[in-house]
């Protein structure tokens, strides 16, 4: 997440390795200038979040996935909390356009933030249609189970609970208790807009309790699992992928019997992945001071 | 804002019943070209709100789409032509959308709705 909102004594070094961060993704991009957004072409507002090591992450699980995205053949996408534009954008130019039959949606509650994505789309040559809104409040209704594609990098960072959605940049960052406050706010909604093939990419700090995460979503009949772990000096993200599983969806109804184990499918979530990751157990103490 | 958009949007305020469709203020329109993709006509036919999407077309200046639908017509290019470029090409750059049941706007500002509530109203 955004430096300037960490203590200050991390302020320096975290500064130096979102440069050089910047300044990699800058070499590699002009190399393949065409997978996903550019560094150089992203529009930039005060108020408005920059891409950052969190950013980079959703991007990068997103690359990871290319493959069975596009087999997936998604009709509509859409991105909440869209910020400077980077990640709709890399997913549009990854993905393809109208003529392939993909639409996408984003919406941010920055009023800068969807001015400053329009302008990062249009610098790439790709169209999303941009709306201001909380969450997906104006489009929920009639946009109910069509939504092939979501992704996220919420406001994850634990805050005392009243920053959160205040005006302005804040509102990138300030996720509440735990960080959980927007997530958990999310998290239905997604389930709501989500097709029945839908997928899910959310970005999460080990300080949000993943594995409860899933095991809540997993309550609503999703499987998940990791696509991209990562630990910065002051952060460890991964990005989680969600799907709707008919095995999970049968579990989730019935009362789990004791002796019988669980479908294979069931074992591969990310529940069953989370305790054997190093960082696990440690997250109280690396992020959640 | 495409049409596609209006007719996916309605209004969330708190009581408010029926919120869709959003009435078109149009200050500024304008209309852009976009690759034609018959399929996701086709996917998105059954989606479409179809009174909603033939008013606003009309209310952007565009009176070429037939009043009464069936899925019959997806067979037909020419109809698909028209219905592409009602939902897809027809974009609204500056105005509003207003609630049908209270009237109030939601303004749109360099193609972005802003439908963001006040506090007294979620
Ligand atoms: C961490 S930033 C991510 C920005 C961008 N997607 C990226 O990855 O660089 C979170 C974004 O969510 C937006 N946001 C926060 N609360 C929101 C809400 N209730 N509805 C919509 N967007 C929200 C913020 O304004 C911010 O742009």
């Amino acid at each position: 997440m955004d430096c300037n909102i960490q203590i200050d004594m991390h302020k320096h070094s975290s500064t130096t390795t979102h440069e050089r961060e910047k300044a990699n993704r800058g070499m590699v991009l002009s190399r393949m200038p065409s997978r996903i957004a550019q560094i150089k072409l992203i529009s930039r507002h005060t108020e408005v979040y920059e891409p950052c090591d969190d950013s980079f992450a959703l991007v990068d699980a997103l690359l990871a996935d290319r493959t069975n995205l596009l087999e997936h053949r998604p009709t509509i996408c859409m991105e909440v909390g869209c910020g400077s534009g980077y990640v709709i954008t890399s997913l549009a130019i990854m993905l393809g356009q109208e003529v392939e039959g993909l639409h996408y949606f984003a919406t941010d509650i920055n009023p800068h933030a969807v001015r400053v994505t329009r302008e990062t789309l249009e610098a790439h040559g790709v169209h999303a249609e941009v709306i201001c809104d909380n969450l997906a409040s104006g489009l929920e209704r009639r946009l109910e189970g069509m939504i092939d594609v979501m992704v996220v990098n919420p406001p994850y960072v634990p805050t005392p609970e009243d920053e959160v959605g205040i005006d302005g940049i804040a509102a990138a960052w300030a996720g509440g208790e735990n960080g959980r406050s927007v997530i958990d706010r999310i998290l239905p909604v997604a389930d709501k807009l989500l097709s029945h093939r839908g997928w899910l990419y959310m970005v999460t700090l080990t300080a949000n309790n993943p594995g409860e995460i899933c095991s809540n979503m997993r309550k609503k009949g999703y499987a998940s699992r990791i696509v991209v772990q990562r630990s910065t000096e002051e952060e460890s993200l991964h990005v989680i992928k969600f799907w709707r599983d008919a095995d999970v969806q049968v579990q989730a109804r019935e009362p789990i019997i004791t002796d019988r184990r669980p479908p294979m499918s069931i074992m591969e979530t990310l529940l069953s992945q989370l305790p054997q990751l190093p960082f696990w157990g440690s997250s109280r103490t690396r992020d959640g001071s | 804002m495409r049409l596609l958009t209006h007719n996916m949007l309605s209004s969330n305020i708190k009581g408010v019943a029926n919120g869709f469709p959003l009435g078109l203020e149009v200050q500024k329109f304008v209309e852009k070209q976009v690759d034609f993709n018959p399929d996701f006509l086709k996917n998105m036919f059954p989606k479409i709100e179809w009174k909603a999407l033939v008013t606003a077309a009309k209310t952007m200046g565009y009176a070429e789409l037939p009043e009464e639908v069936e899925s019959s017509m997806l067979e037909s290019e020419d109809f698909l032509q028209k219905f592409h470029h009602a939902l897809l090409e027809l974009h609204l750059e500056e105005g509003a959308l207003i609630c049908p049941e209270t009237g109030r706007r939601f303004a749109v500002t360099k193609g972005i709705p802003n439908m963001l509530l006040h506090e007294d109203e979620v």
